[in-house]
């Protein structure tokens, strides 16, 4: 059952420790269809391994993930694989596979997960490469003769290349010059929008976040402290928030200088 | 105390590992037999494998056989037993040294280029991103270069076979005076199937670990550069511990008598 106001994503009481490590500490956070949401947080908070869980390369320890309604913790592998098709990832570091072309990284997911034709697959991956202004001649390049910020606009090309319902981001203008992550955010932005996807994107840049987001949560020790509106998050009342959106070294978080 | 606990630490370390290689290793074989298969990738890993190998498996391959002919040569002079050179060169490397030796090179080789490739491609979050494109990183990845071992070893020993026996007429004939054609008869004389048979089970297991090594210690590798070139260390080391274990095993299972 798909009523209007299930959410697209909900997350309720998720758990994750390494070790002795607690990780993610009882993470609920729900999306709704078409929403774009931005969880900020500092290093090591838990972003990252957050949507690891939620597309299943990480099994948390305990809790719930729910995918349109769907409980998403004990689905079997092929059962999983068919739930991927729903998802669209750009990487922190782009993650293009070195060893093919650019067009053949942009097509991936067109012929081997839906085995589209090779002729075909590359149609759209060159409408994709344009559609993140390049142009067809970059995509007979290998993803190392590419700058940063080229790659990330490849990897954004992999990500919306068979137009996923979810796309997920993350740490998207990390490494890029202030004009590039500019840029970046703008085709984010657009290709959400274009798609009617759901975007989850975890970064520590609020330009960025201030930029994409629709909604806006902040993740603490493993647990979500704040959400709202990213109209409000300048006045959000939490002194947590406060300090990270103005970037100060004193308030109520104190950095780990030490490793745990 | 503390030493029963140090033990202790040990042995749960090493029978965790032995348990995810045991868990790594059936996922990986299940994965191999089931669809879909990646065709290209499989042509692409047998062509690495089995064709830029050549070279480096028949340098071996030619230098053993004419050393062993050497060898002997000079050992058995000692109780006039010249005649029986060629038998123990051809025995010699079909059933030892040709498996063995070209698998110790593919294992330097292979194993260790799978393991830095797959490495690497784990410490950039590549196998991810096979995962979110609905591409099992298994079946992508780690199927084609084990059905490639298993498969292109077993050729390769063939050629390792003959260009070893050809090394040692080339010692024989030429710098020991030898004639050719009683060498030639020499070599044949003893041999059965069963040794050159016993040679490519050998060398399809070791392909198999070969294979499997590089995948595994790629797969799990973390930690940046220093994680990678530690996965690829271990690949070879472990590839090269098993051939030997497995090859006494194997020998065992074909040639005991009691």
């Amino acid at each position: 059952m798909l009523s209007p106001a299930t959410p697209k994503i909900a997350l309720s009481g998720v758990t994750k420790r390494f070790g002795p490590k607690k990780v993610l500490n009882g993470i609920d956070l729900q999306v709704g269809k078409g929403e774009s949401l931005v969880v900020i947080g500092g290093s090591g908070t838990g972003k990252s391994v957050m949507l690891k869980c939620i597309l299943g390369l990480l099994q948390p320890d305990s809790g719930s993930i729910r995918v349109d309604g769907q409980e998403t913790t004990a689905l079997r592998p092929r059962e999983r694989e068919k739930m991927l098709h729903k998802f669209g990832m750009l990487f922190q570091g782009a993650a293009l596979f070195d060893s093919l072309t650019v067009w053949e990284n942009v097509a991936f997911g067109l012929m081997q997960g839906e085995h589209m034709p090779r002729a075909q697959a590359k149609e759209i991956a060159i409408a994709k490469l344009g559609a993140v202004g390049l142009t067809p001649d970059v995509g007979e390049l290998s993803p190392s003769e590419l700058s940063g910020g080229m790659q990330k606009r490849v990897g954004l090309a992999r990500a919306i290349a068979d137009e996923p319902e979810i796309i997920f981001f993350d740490e998207p203008t990390t490494g890029l010059d202030p004009i590039m992550a500019d840029v970046i955010n703008e085709l984010i932005v657009q290709c959400v929008k274009d798609l009617g996807a759901t975007a989850v994107t975890i970064t520590h840049d609020m330009a960025s976040a201030r930029k994409i987001a629709d909604r806006i949560a902040m993740i603490y020790q493993g647990q979500i402290i704040w959400t709202g509106h990213a109209s409000d998050i300048d006045q959000s009342g939490n002194p947590y928030v406060d300090q990270f959106v103005h970037g100060r070294a004193e308030g109520p978080i104190k950095m780990q200088i030490r490793a745990l | 105390m503390g030493f029963l606990a140090a033990t202790g630490r040990a042995f749960l370390v090493f029978l965790e590992a032995t348990g995810r290689l045991a868990l790594f290793t059936g996922s990986a074989v299940s994965h191999c037999v089931r669809p879909p298969f990646y065709p290209r990738q499989i042509l692409r890993q047998m062509i690495d494998i089995g064709y830029y190998s050549l070279p480096v498996v028949g340098l071996t391959a030619l230098f053993t056989g004419m050393v062993l002919a050497l060898q002997s040569y000079s050992g058995f002079s000692r109780f006039q037993a010249e005649g029986a050179i060629a038998t123990v060169v051809v025995l010699s490397i079909t059933r030892e040294l040709g498996p063995v030796l070209a698998g110790l090179m593919v294992a330097g080789r292979i194993g260790a280029a799978m393991a830095a490739e797959i490495g690497t491609m784990r410490v950039t979050e590549q196998i991810d991103a096979l995962s979110t494109l609905s591409t099992n990183p298994m079946k992508y990845l780690v199927a084609p270069r084990l059905l490639a071992g298993l498969t292109m070893l077993p050729l390769l020993v063939v050629v390792a076979d003959i260009i070893g026996v050809f090394g040692g007429f080339l010692v024989g004939v030429y710098r020991l005076d030898f004639n050719a054609s009683s060498y030639i008869s020499r070599t044949w004389e003893f041999l059965q199937p069963l040794d050159v048979i016993s040679g490519l089970v050998k060398a399809a297991v070791f392909g198999f670990l070969i294979a499997l090594m590089g995948c595994y210690h790629g797969y799990h590798s973390k930690g940046g550069a220093q994680g990678v070139g530690a996965a690829t260390t271990n690949a070879v080391v472990s590839a090269s511990i098993m051939i030997l274990v497995w090859n006494y095993l194997i020998t065992g299972m074909f040639f005991s008598t009691k």
